[in-house]
């Protein structure tokens, strides 16, 4: 459980997003058609966009306040991406991408837990065939398994997860949903999970903000089918 | 060919090789600036950067040569340090490094610009610091440009000629180049041995053309 307090304003051009929303959850669902600023706040939370107001807290970190005039950089904000495409480093085996934050983060991460976490992932996320394949050579949802593999590996205090499923067919997304799942029960990290598919939020979120036009215009508690 | 022939040809090459591996940091850095920077005067800059190549190279020597001079600054304190350059092999490599800078940045730059910056970002959120991003992922992605940038610099600087023979003469054995020697050798009549040094000069470049396409072929 983790308290998160989203309070947002982001103009650009014609689109405002307007999203104020505090709460302590597991998994936050992030649900609405495509434009209705779910990756734009995604990506303010990450610190990859800058709000022209607001707050961003994440427990007691305050990872952005105009008001106190506080604006992390990306870089000491402890939050996982996972964006759509995945964007795994091209010139990086599967390897190489898993382990690029413990090996180039400025944040201390601490040493001895490092194998442990790096095995477990490998472990959960079913890694272990791809370790040395080149990221050209994967599909869409083994793509998106190691751009999880590669955010958990920085230890995020969240993890962002915007539509993993999107790039993956039909046929297998019973294959992806599992493992998230599996990081939910097994690690504890809490996640931000983007979707524009009402049947992944059933199976996964307890609290979900409906989008559209960059205004929340529903917000329910649930408990999900995977915590019954 | 003769041993005077050869003498030339390495030395062109060792004096290229030297030139392009010291303009390599000076090109990144600026075609990171212009790819990525954002500041006040940028036109200014990339309008200096790329004046060698417009100003005929025989001006830029010049302009090289008095500002190693006594006259300048530079010169005087170079002639403080006990430093000469002009006539030395030093003023071979400046005068390579000086014109062949443009092509290399300008390579680098689109190199760099071709870069999604996503990537950049993604590698923030891992926690990597600015100078981190752009060793272990601007310039790795940027390497196609980089190299294609080293090698027309290091071609450029083959083919050196106008700035050189201000700067450096055509001493025999310690400043005289491939492009240089070729006049010096049909101004003396020695029609032969310039085309010696024709031959030698095609086969370079054919050499690191050919080099490059397969480097970058190699890349993903």
């Amino acid at each position: 459980m983790i308290q998160l307090t989203l309070d947002v304003t982001l103009r650009q051009q014609a689109f405002e997003l307007r999203i104020r929303d505090a709460s302590s959850v597991e998994v936050l669902g992030l649900f609405g058609p495509s434009g209705s600023g779910k990756t734009t706040l995604l990506e303010a939370i990450a610190g990859l966009r800058t709000p022209d107001a607001g707050e961003i807290r994440v427990g007691d970190r305050v990872l952005f306040s105009s008001s106190a005039g506080i604006n992390r950089p990306p870089q000491d904000r402890q939050i996982g991406y996972v964006p759509q495409d995945a964007l795994l480093f091209p010139h990086l085996d599967v390897t190489g991408n898993i382990t690029y934050g413990v090996r180039h983060s400025r944040r201390h991460l601490p040493g001895d837990d490092e194998p442990r976490l790096r095995s477990a992932l490998v472990e959960i996320l079913d890694l272990g065939p791809l370790l040395t394949r080149r990221v050209q050579k994967l599909s869409g949802g083994e793509k998106q398994r190691v751009a999880i593999a590669r955010a958990l590996m920085t230890q995020p205090a969240v993890l962002l997860l915007d539509e993993p499923l999107a790039g993956v067919d039909r046929a297998r997304r019973d294959r992806i949903l599992p493992y998230v799942l599996r990081i939910r029960r097994d690690l504890h990290v809490p996640l931000v999970y983007v979707t524009h598919d009402e049947a992944e939020l059933t199976a996964i979120a307890d609290r979900v903000l409906h989008l559209e036009a960059g205004q929340v215009t529903n917000a329910t508690m649930r408990s999900p089918a995977a915590a019954r | 060919m003769s041993a005077e022939t050869w003498q030339i040809a390495q030395f062109t090459v060792l004096m290229a090789v030297v030139a392009t591996a010291l303009t390599l940091p000076f090109a990144v850095a600026a075609g990171w600036l212009l790819a990525r920077g954002t500041f006040r005067g940028k036109a200014l800059v990339e309008t200096v950067v790329s004046l060698p190549l417009v100003l005929p190279p025989v001006a830029t020597g010049l302009l090289l040569l008095w500002l190693l001079s006594r006259r300048s600054p530079v010169g005087q304190a170079l002639d403080a340090m006990g430093i000469a350059v002009i006539f030395t092999w030093k003023a071979v490599v400046l005068a390579m490094m000086v014109v062949s800078f443009p092509l290399f940045a300008r390579s680098v730059r689109s190199g760099i610009e071709q870069v999604d910056r996503r990537y950049e970002a993604l590698a923030a959120t891992l926690g990597a610091g600015r100078f981190r991003i752009l060793r272990t992922i601007t310039l790795p992605l940027a390497s196609k440009g980089i190299i294609a940038g080293a090698v027309l610099g290091f071609s450029r600087a083959l083919g050196e000629f106008g700035a050189t023979i201000m700067v450096a003469g055509a001493i025999p054995g310690q400043t005289q180049t491939l492009a240089v020697g070729i006049y010096t050798f049909v101004e003396t009549g020695r029609e032969e041995a310039a085309w010696g040094l024709l031959l030698l000069s095609a086969l370079l470049a054919f050499g690191a053309i050919y080099l490059s396409n397969r480097l970058v072929a190699a890349r993903p």
